[in-house]
């Protein structure tokens, strides 16, 4: 019975093919926007997510604490309380995978003719390794080089281009505050950060280099943060109450004292960002839902049109023995035909546009069955709860009443 | 000869601005299984309201109308839409057929509301479109068949679920007098070869001459009940006899 009622559904929709697309319209439309919105949405979050991944995943930064002259804080890492001996510590505790020490001061570097002020950071290769930062060109250096002081050079790709143009980097000579560094190797491009700066706008060079020539001998064996990888992400809050008790132990800190030093934990800002991002895409999808209650309205219109209309047909079934409910089903079931058609449609409207869209913004819109399945479940709800009026209605009609119309 | 159907003093109202309408004065009728009847009268003497009831359309205000000795009060609305599906076959005057379906899935509807498996549903409409003689139209829609045809395809919707009674309302009403003919002859060749109870509502004395029985109403009340005689048929010498 319910075949042959979905098989006359379709035929009342055909027999008004104008009428059943322009109603289904509304659905169409608001589920493409729907379906476009939380692509677009999804897309995003997965765009953060990559980005936040470039920081490097599941990293802890060491900052040394201020320094204090007189009473007058210098900010955060200008304080002498961070060595390197407190990051070969971090480095032997568990889950930690690797531990690297840097520091970094801003300097003019001279190529030849060309100039240009940038920063330069002194590192040991494990600061490649917790950065997820690969030579593109070239290579890293290495401990042997690290620990020797060697003069070698890593460039950012931002400052190759400003110091060598066209030509190829490698080889040739920096001078960073009048010492000569070789450029051994040049760094993948990384693009912008989250504050808009330029990640690719740096020099590294070995820590010990950085130490000796260029920081002068004044904070010899202290440095301004320990970058720390850690195993996993479930490790990450552990590891940093372990950095914390070993920094308050070595650094002879007594209970009530503050630390002379900050942990920050990326996850928070990673944290807040798909929050945020998650909020975003919900905002748009409520907006393109909105549209889907209109859809059904239409719906609700149409049916109420076509009740009126196929009175006498009422009448008719109710006379050779359609009872009240089987007229409300068959009404109840054009309206659901009509809005899970409309889905069908809206969503593969929505997907293309998604699709199309991707090339345009440049970043991959996300499609998820997820969020079809619940396109095609509100729509059902919409047919439904908007269909109930109009089919009650036919079903209430005296059939005499109906017949004689 | 048991009861198909039997009214007994049944009274119908309606409410209307100017105040209750009595529609039935009290009508006690009996129609016995195997009859070929005509309910005759006016227009405004309440036949139609008579039909509707026999129907099962409507409800009488006061009295009993019992089908197959089911007073139809205690039935619910579900009950009175399978009454009207197995036990009754309607044929209006305007044929009243579904525009949209074939003649096969017209006839075939009434199967649907009973639950009847398609194919059998399809194979049963087809054979009683053939024995009603429009075999070969099948899949025309009403729309391409002459006034007759879609009278025959009515017949042959209202025979789907083998019901008790047929109820034909001015079945000839919109034919021409020889396909009128035609359909009489119909229903008398389902009388007499089915036993089909046949009760045909109509004011047009050549339909009523064919039936074995007469039964005329005026003024919502039982005025003649018997053969179809001259006068019964016409009704003048009754409403002289009346007075």
């Amino acid at each position: 019975m319910i075949a042959t009622m979905l098989a006359e559904a379709w035929g009342a929709l055909i027999a008004n093919r104008l009428r059943s697309m322009l109603t289904m319209l509304g659905m169409i439309i608001g589920v493409a926007a729907v379906i476009l919105m939380l692509a677009i949405g999804g897309g995003v979050q997965k765009e953060v997510q990559k980005s936040i991944s470039g920081l490097g995943s599941n990293l802890l930064i060491v900052t040394a604490g201020a320094g204090r002259q007189g009473g007058i804080f210098g900010g955060a890492g200008s304080g002498a309380s961070l060595r390197i001996e407190d990051a070969d510590a971090i480095a032997g505790l568990p889950d930690v995978k690797a531990a690297a020490p840097s520091t970094s001061l801003p300097a003019q570097a001279v190529a030849g003719p060309a100039n240009w002020a940038t920063n330069v950071t002194g590192s040991t290769p494990a600061y490649f390794l917790v950065n997820e930062w690969q030579a593109g060109d070239g290579r890293i250096f290495t401990d042997r080089e690290e620990r020797a002081g060697a003069r070698v050079a890593v460039l950012g790709q931002s400052v190759a281009d400003k110091l060598f143009g066209a030509n190829d980097p490698i080889g040739q000579m920096v001078r960073v505050r009048g010492i000569s560094f070789t450029v051994i190797g040049l760094l993948e491009k990384r693009g912008q950060g989250f504050g808009g700066q330029d990640r690719d706008d740096v020099i590294v060079v070995p820590l010990t280099s950085a130490l000796r020539l260029l920081g002068g001998n004044f904070f010899r064996r202290s440095i301004r943060t320990v970058s720390v990888s850690v195993a996993s992400a479930e490790a990450l809050d552990g590891v940093q109450d372990d950095i914390t008790t070993l920094l308050r132990r070595t650094h002879r800190l007594r209970s009530g004292e503050v630390d002379d030093f900050q942990v920050a934990n990326l996850t928070a800002i990673t944290d807040t960002l798909s929050t945020t991002t998650r909020a975003i895409s919900l905002l748009l999808a409520a907006i393109g839902s909105i549209s889907l209650v209109v859809g059904g309205i239409g719906i609700m219109n149409i049916m109420l049109v076509s009740v009126t209309e196929r009175t006498r047909e009422i009448g008719i079934r109710m006379a050779i023995g359609a009872s009240r409910a089987a007229v409300r089903l068959q009404f109840l079931l054009e309206a659901l035909m009509l809005s899970l058609i409309g889905c069908g449609i809206g969503v593969a409207l929505g997907a293309g546009i998604a699709f199309a869209l991707s090339g345009v913004i440049g970043f991959d819109t996300d499609v998820t069955v997820f969020a079809v399945t619940i396109a095609f479940a509100v729509s059902a709800s919409i047919g439904i709860f908007f269909g109930w009026w109009p089919a009650t209605r036919a079903a209430k009609l005296s059939p005499i009443e109906a017949l004689r119309s | 000869m048991t009861a198909l159907l039997a009214l007994d003093d049944v009274v119908k109202d309606y409410a209307s601005e100017a105040g209750v309408f009595r529609a039935l004065h009290g009508v006690s009728l009996s129609v016995n299984k195997g009859e070929f009847m005509a309910i005759m009268g006016p227009s405004g003497s309440g036949k139609s309201t008579l039909m509707n009831i026999i129907g099962c359309l409507d409800t009488p205000t006061g009295g009993v109308y019992r089908f197959e000795g089911v007073d139809t009060a205690s039935l619910s609305e579900t009950a009175l839409a399978r009454l009207r599906n197995k036990g009754i076959g309607f044929i209006f005057q305007q044929f009243n057929l579904l525009p949209r379906l074939t003649a096969l899935a017209n006839v075939a509807l009434p199967m649907v509301y009973s639950g009847v498996a398609k194919g059998e549903r399809d194979s049963r409409a087809q054979r009683l479109l053939a024995s009603v003689g429009i075999g070969d139209k099948p899949r025309s829609r009403p729309s391409q068949l002459s006034g007759g045809q879609q009278q025959r395809v009515a017949v042959a919707r209202s025979l789907a679920n083998t019901p008790k009674l047929l109820l034909a309302d001015e079945p000839t009403g919109a034919l021409d007098s020889k396909t009128g003919v035609e359909v009489l002859a119909l229903f008398r060749d389902l009388n007499e070869g089915q036993g089909v109870t046949v009760v045909i509502v109509t004011h047009d004395p050549e339909v009523a001459r064919a039936t074995n029985r007469v039964v005329r109403i005026q003024d919502g009340r039982v005025f003649y009940d018997g053969p179809p005689t001259e006068a019964a048929l016409y009704g003048h010498d009754l409403a002289a006899a009346a007075s």
